[in-house]
């Protein structure tokens, strides 16, 4: 019994593969999005992880200079011999053909063996690891992007965290242009019970709390929220295109079940055996649509980590690995989307009735009794979004706020449109244009969730752009304040620092020290910045809020600048104080912004800096001179001063490189976004297409009483672009009002800085052109297979006469 | 000729610590490698040593080390021992190690505390070149890593010292005897077919010292031995472990003696060295060393207490751990402690077991 | 075969309650058959949804073979139409995604009794032999009305219940249907209880019960 309802159950698709398709595709797509979505978080994650452990499981404490410049080899043998149980580090980054690589280098005698990922420790006391040229030590995935003459041999280990090279001092020194320089000690266990203090051993090292993979996950939880949350808008936008095509492929197959009843199938058979379908398709399209996913996360990861890299400093590989628990996730929500979209109409199978008329009903004729119910329910969502927005703080009520809001707006469309049309069949005066208004009104239920999809597609869009053109207008007028030296320079010692200001001295006109140290702020590692008292950052400094001669006090030491992140973050503003290390009550005299920085960051006078942080060494400058002198000089300081290249940084190179870090973090943003809108033109496309098979009967009169079929093509045309267009209007304020909540609400609470809102139109004239072309190209297909029906086909409606 | 395999054991925890993870291809060799071919490595030759020279490292030699063992005692009459050892191993052929930083040179020193309560052990391990550990003839005599030291104007006038996390000793070593040549004339023969190691040892030191214990500080006097020794070739490994021990006789001789643990027999040799420091090497069958009680300790049974004869010299002793759980809990572990001797002599020395796995 | 015994109906619809059978008792014979006539809203069709056990009647009991079929929960009564019972509807009911033949076969299939042969035959006999392969969308009315009542047979069931199996037909193709209906029922021996408004297809039948407001007229 089963069997032969199943077949006939089934065969309802094999006559209609094309809504089969649509399903899939649908479901396909929208676990795709998600799942790529989720595969590239958990990627990231992973890697945060492993990046921490990188030395050990347990990160330990380190000995290093305040103002990690690395130091002479010397002071190891030093430490050890005064019985300071350490294990020597120099790290850097190096640019390999295949990408940056952070190299490690680790001294194999003492560090403990444990600390290295499993496997590679006996690689580690390898001759050949030993010495020169060495051996380094990746993960395969990070050997196969990485390569090129300038690096040593790779063992590859699995394990091993991405985008990390272990290597040994001096093979780790040669590469990074450190010879007999170490980057820092790691502090081991088991320290002797009898050593002298630190500052007789290796006056200027401090000890320093190990960063951990929690620090890193804190700092781009946003990020990955920002990501979450376009996920599962693409992931709502496929529902809505499965939720219609079940819903279609439901009402389509009413008389059928109806038959199936009457024929002696219990209704719980019948039930069971839909559900048993829905499940395998669910989980055929979900496994494509994992599939999918994967390849639009591989697509999307190497943005992701290079954002990440430049925007955090995490260490993310490029690449994906495949995790079981990403495949379960995968499904499931492949699963959950159909059954939540397959409800209502399993509700209605639940209680067909036997003996109904046995005719087929008009697919999602929505009585205006449902209208006024979806009226209501777009109210009351309305006024919970209103509501999280007045009440809730925090990330998460600013994404169910948002949430909130589209979902209102989706359900109030068919509501708008309704009206729209009903004005425009009240304005119609000829009877031709009256039957298009009245005809478009009729056809709206059938269409209003792909609308709808369309709507929440356009409105993202809009917010998204508006949000990051938004960004991109005072970042680069940020930009342009905050880099105001024309040069920067680093010197690799104290004693190189004195002959390059004495020698740059009359070559430029001003010399700009900067100091800085690491230290936590408000319990999440910040940093501490020193600079001189000139004009350079009286005048172009971008305050935000600021008390009167805020300059004057710095100077004077009397109080400090905090960027707007640490302002918020711990809501303190000017006039208030904060506690530093060594300065438990810092005065706030001003606020500045400082985009891109996901760190806290203290701003104070030069002196007050070395007052309170004897050991940092004033190693950096910023340089002050006319722009067309810096080619000039930046050549004299290599040849005739012997700076290294390395030690210059050209303020233009600085701005192209900080906006290059901006642009990737919104990449995926629109890369996502530019997904959600081609899957909504899809859903555009399947239900015109729907619509177009059941809509004979509707047109068969209007052609029998004098219209061409190539005018009622036409009108179908026309009709969509109608609809597209009145949907754009529509999603011209919600996205607005989604830009809004972007920029005041979540980059605020996801970044800590607020920006103003632009407005730009001309992405919207863009936008709406591109959503009636979407329209238009979806409405092709129908329109042309109406143009060329065949008489006899039309004529059939008044033959079969139901 | 006496065939001496204590420092054999000793070059397998260098090995295992230090190679064996490193040379994977080398695992299908038997235990720790020992059969191992020491190609491009210098070889032992028979001859004299030359003092002082030799007191310092034998860079184109593999393996070599330093080991010091003290029997020690408190003013209260409290019996203690510590040990201080310094290895050396050449993570590649040739007697250039490569320089500073690129050094395959590599150190590891062990340091023990021995109370008849406790036992406290502490490991270090580092490179060559860099520093961190070596040995100096420069000025003197210095033998260090990281701040463990020992340190002095000779060989036989040397200040001891290490620590760990929990206990610590400093100690002042002075020799009141000769140095004495191990095997034939120092030139130590170990197997048939031809593997040797240069060995001697400095069984006369008369010690005071302090030993730093969680309790506070203890006032120290006793005798020490040190066993310095250096080889490029190891045997065949059929044995399962050593047994191992140094003994002070309360008539002033001294003796060394070990039995190489193989399948159900055993393959024993001793050297009896004379108050004057004479010594007598004895083959194998001369020493017999009989277990009499074991003790279970960190999951093993070893055997804490022997009866050792040698009836060349009509001795016939027991001997018996000051500390039974004097477990060496290193990279590579072990037992080692003092003992006390009773029987046809009185006195006190160390024992050492390996392989009781 | 088949008792009914003082069946009550009534239906409510916007706020009007109306009774649509008014204690109706009829017996049917093994292979007998019998019209059921009346005018529209007399209650015929309903009577005939009871027997099949599409509804539930107020009161009163459905005897079918040794079933009541008043007693039966759905479950039960959905077996009985799969197995005892069949029903030719009126708007032919097929399975628009299924070809003819499977159509044909499709309630044997269902009540896991599928006589391939029989089913050939069948096809041969109601001249669907050349459109097995077709599905109904491709056939005429008459030519589906047929596959319908070929669906019903190919089950063998003891009874087969037609609600104006010609009712969508032209006369002339609605006399050849019900020919080749009753020659196919006298066939497997099956009773035929037939609802008809046409009183001279009722006189096909060999017994005729006119139903008038809801009773039987004497």
């Amino acid at each position: 019994m089963r069997r032969a309802a199943l077949v006939a159950l089934l065969s309802h698709w094999r006559r209609r593969p094309f809504q089969l398709l649509t399903l899939l595709l649908g479901l396909a797509t929208a676990t795709a999005l998600w799942s790529g979505v989720q595969a590239i978080n958990a990627e990231a994650r992973a890697s945060y992880d492993r990046a921490a452990g990188a030395l050990g499981a347990t990160p330990r404490p380190s000995l290093a200079r305040a103002d990690g410049t690395p130091m002479d080899e010397a002071l190891f043998a030093a430490l050890r011999r005064a019985g300071w149980l350490v294990t020597p580090l120099v790290e850097g980054r190096v640019e390999t053909a295949g990408g940056s690589l952070r190299i490690l280098g680790v001294d194999p005698f003492t560090l403990p063996g444990g600390d290295l990922p499993e496997g590679a420790a006996g690689d580690a006391l390898d001759p050949a690891f030993l010495g020169l040229p060495g051996r380094l030590i990746v993960s395969p995935e990070t050997a196969a992007r990485i390569g090129g003459p300038e690096l040593p041999p790779l063992i590859e280990v699995e394990g091993v965290a991405p985008g990390i090279a272990y290597a040994d001092i001096p093979a780790a020194q040669a590469l990074l242009g450190l010879d007999g320089q170490l980057s820092r000690f790691v502090l081991l266990d088991g320290q002797p019970g009898n050593r002298p203090p630190l500052d007789e051993v290796a006056p200027g090292l401090s000890l320093q709390q190990p960063q951990t993979g929690a620090d890193m996950a804190r700092l781009t939880d946003s990020f990955h929220l920002n990501l979450t949350a376009f996920g599962l808008l693409s992931f709502a936008v496929g529902l809505f295109i499965v939720r219609g095509t079940i819903g279609l492929a439901f009402e389509q197959r009413r008389p059928m079940f109806r038959t199936l009843r009457a024929l002696g199938l219990p209704a719980a058979t019948l039930l069971w055996l839909l559900l048993a379908e829905l499940l395998v398709f669910a989980l055929i399209a979900g496994a494509a649509g994992i599939a999918l996913g994967y390849l639009v996360a591989s697509a999307l990861i190497p943005d992701v980590a290079a954002t990440l890299r430049g925007l955090y400093g995490a260490s993310v590989e490029g690449t994906l690995s495949i995790r079981p628990v990403w495949w379960l996730t995968g499904l499931g929500i492949a699963v959950l989307g159909t059954a939540l979209a397959a409800l209502s109409s399993l509700w209605q199978v639940a209680r067909l009735p036997l003996l109904a008329p046995a005719q087929p009903r008009a697919w999602a004729r929505a009585s205006e009794a449902g209208l006024v119910w979806q009226g209501l329910a777009a109210l009351g969502l309305a006024a919970l979004s209103g509501l999280t927005i007045w009440l809730g703080s925090g990330l998460i009520a600013a994404f169910v706020m948002l949430g909130a809001l589209l979902i209102a707006a989706a359900l109030a469309l068919p509501l708008v449109l309704y009206g729209a049309l009903w004005i425009g069949a009240r304005l119609a005066k000829r009877p031709l244009a009256q039957w298009f208004w009245a005809d478009t009104r009729q056809q709206l239920p059938g269409l209003s969730l792909a609308l709808m999809a369309l709507l929440l597609a356009l409105a993202a869009n809009i917010g998204v752009g508006t949000m990051v053109s938004s960004f991109r207008l005072p970042f680069t007028g940020w930009l342009d304040q905050r880099l105001a030296s024309e040069l920067y320079v680093t010197a690799d010692n104290p004693e190189q620092a004195e002959r390059l200001t004495g020698w740059l001295a009359p070559r430029v006109q001003a010399i700009l020290p900067i100091m800085n140290t690491d230290a936590r702020i408000a319990g999440l590692p910040g940093e501490i910045y020193g600079v001189a008292d000139d004009p350079t950052y009286r005048d172009n400094w971008p305050l935000i809020d600021r008390l009167p001669d805020v300059w004057d006090r710095v100077a004077a030491g009397d109080g400090v600048l905090i960027n707007e992140q640490l302002a918020r973050r711990t809501d303190t503003w000017s006039g208030g104080t904060i506690a530093l290390p060594g300065w438990p009550g810092a005065p706030v005299v001003g606020v500045y912004s400082d985009y891109g920085n996901p760190l806290g960051q203290v701003l104070m006078g030069l002196d007050a800096l070395r007052d309170r942080f004897p050991e940092v060494e004033a190693l950096r400058f910023g340089l002050r001179l006319p722009r067309g002198e810096v080619a000039g000089l930046t050549r004299a300081l290599t040849q005739d001063f012997g700076l290294s290249a390395e030690n210059i940084v050209d303020q233009a190179a600085l701005k192209a490189f900080s906006i290059q870090v901006f642009e990737r973090t919104f990449t995926v943003s629109r890369a996502l976004n530019v997904l959600t809108l081609a899957v909504a033109g899809f859903a555009i496309l399947t239900s015109l297409l729907t619509l177009s098979a059941m809509r004979l009967p509707q047109l068969a009169p209007v052609w029998a009483l004098g219209v061409t079929r190539r005018g009622l093509a036409r009108l179908e045309l026309v009709r969509a672009l109608v609809l597209a267009g009145l949907t754009m209007l529509c999603a011209l304020p919600v996205g607005l009002l989604l830009a809004w909540v972007l920029l005041a609400v979540i980059n605020v609470a996801a970044f800590g800085w607020k920006l103003p809102l632009f407005l730009f139109p001309s992405d919207w004239v863009v936008l709406g052109a591109l959503s009636l072309a979407a329209a238009g190209l979806a409405a092709l297909w129908p329109a042309l297979s109406i143009a060329r029906i065949p008489p006899a086909r039309l004529l059939q409606v008044f033959a079969h006469e139901r | 000729m006496a065939t001496n395999l204590r420092p054999l054991h000793r070059a397998c925890l260098l090995l295992l610590l230090l190679l064996l993870a490193a040379v994977p291809e080398a695992r299908a060799q038997g235990f720790a490698n020992l059969g191992q071919a020491a190609e491009g490595y210098a070889m032992p030759a028979p001859g004299p040593f030359a003092f002082p020279k030799d007191h310092g490292p034998h860079p184109g030699f593999r393996i070599e080390w330093w080991y010091v063992t003290a029997n020690l005692e408190g003013a209260d009459g409290t019996p203690y021992g510590i040990q201080w050892t310094l290895f050396r191993t050449a993570l590649k052929p040739g007697a250039d190690l490569g320089p500073g930083w690129s050094s395959a040179e590599g150190w590891m020193g062990h340091a023990a505390l021995t109370t008849p309560e406790r036992h406290f052990v502490a490991e270090r391990r580092g490179r060559g070149g860099t520093g961190q550990a070596g040995v100096s003839l420069e000025k003197g005599f210095d033998a260090w890593i990281d701040e463990w030291r020992m340190q002095g104007p000779d060989i036989d006038h040397v200040r001891l010292n290490a620590e760990g996390p929990d206990f610590g000793y400093d100690l002042q070593l002075a020799a009141e005897g000769p140095l004495v040549a191990q095997g034939d004339g120092g030139y130590s023969v170990k197997s048939a077919s031809g593997q040797a190691s240069r060995y001697y040892s400095q069984p006369f030191y008369r010690v005071t010292g302090t030993l730093a214990l969680p309790d506070g500080a203890v006032e120290v006097t006793g005798q020490a031995w040190l066993d310095r020794e250096w080889s490029s070739q190891l045997l065949d490994a059929t044995q399962e472990g050593w047994d191992w021990i140094s003994l002070h006789f309360d008539s002033g001789a001294k003796l060394m003696g070990f039995v190489l643990r193989e399948g159900s027999g055993g393959f024993t040799s001793a050297t009896w060295i004379a108050p004057d420091g004479t010594p007598t090497p004895y083959p194998d069958g001369a020493l017999r060393m009989t277990p009499l009680d074991r003790h279970a300790v960190q999951g093993r049974t070893v055997p804490v207490e022997w009866r050792v004869e040698l009836p060349a010299r009509d001795l016939d002793v027991t001997i018996a751990a000051l500390n039974r759980d004097a477990w060496m809990a290193t990279s590579v572990p072990y037992w080692e402690g003092p003992v006390t001797i009773e029987g046809s002599e009185g006195g006190r020395g160390y024992l050492e077991m390996t392989g009781y796995d | 075969m088949l008792e009914v015994r003082d069946l009550k109906k009534t239906f409510r619809s916007s706020g009007e309650v109306q009774q649509v059978l008014r204690g109706v008792s009829l017996s049917l014979e093994r292979g007998a058959t019998m019209a059921l006539t009346g005018e529209s809203g007399s209650g015929k069709s309903t009577l005939l949804h009871l027997v099949a056990g599409l509804d539930r009647p107020d009161s009163g009991t459905i005897v079918i073979g040794d079933t009541d079929v008043t007693a039966e929960d759905d479950r039960g009564r959905a077996a009985l139409r799969r197995g005892k019972v069949g029903v030719v509807f009126q708007q032919f009911n097929l399975i628009p995604s299924l070809t003819v033949a499977a159509n044909i076969a499709f309630q044997a299939r269902l009540a896991g009794r599928e006589d391939a042969p029989w089913s050939a035959r069948l096809t041969d006999r109601l001249g669907l032999a050349e459109h097995a392969r077709k599905y109904p969308e491709q056939l005429s009315g008459g030519q589906q009305q047929r596959v319908a009542i070929g669906r019903t047979l190919a089950a063998k069931p003891a009874l087969v219940l037609a609600d104006e199996p010609t009712g969508n037909l032209d006369e002339e193709t609605g006399e050849r249907v019900l020919d080749l209906m009753l020659d196919l029922v006298a066939e497997t021996g099956a009773a035929l209880l037939m609802v008809t408004h046409s009183s001279r297809l009722a006189q096909r039948m060999e017994r005729q019960l006119h139903l008038e407001r809801g009773a039987i007229r004497a």
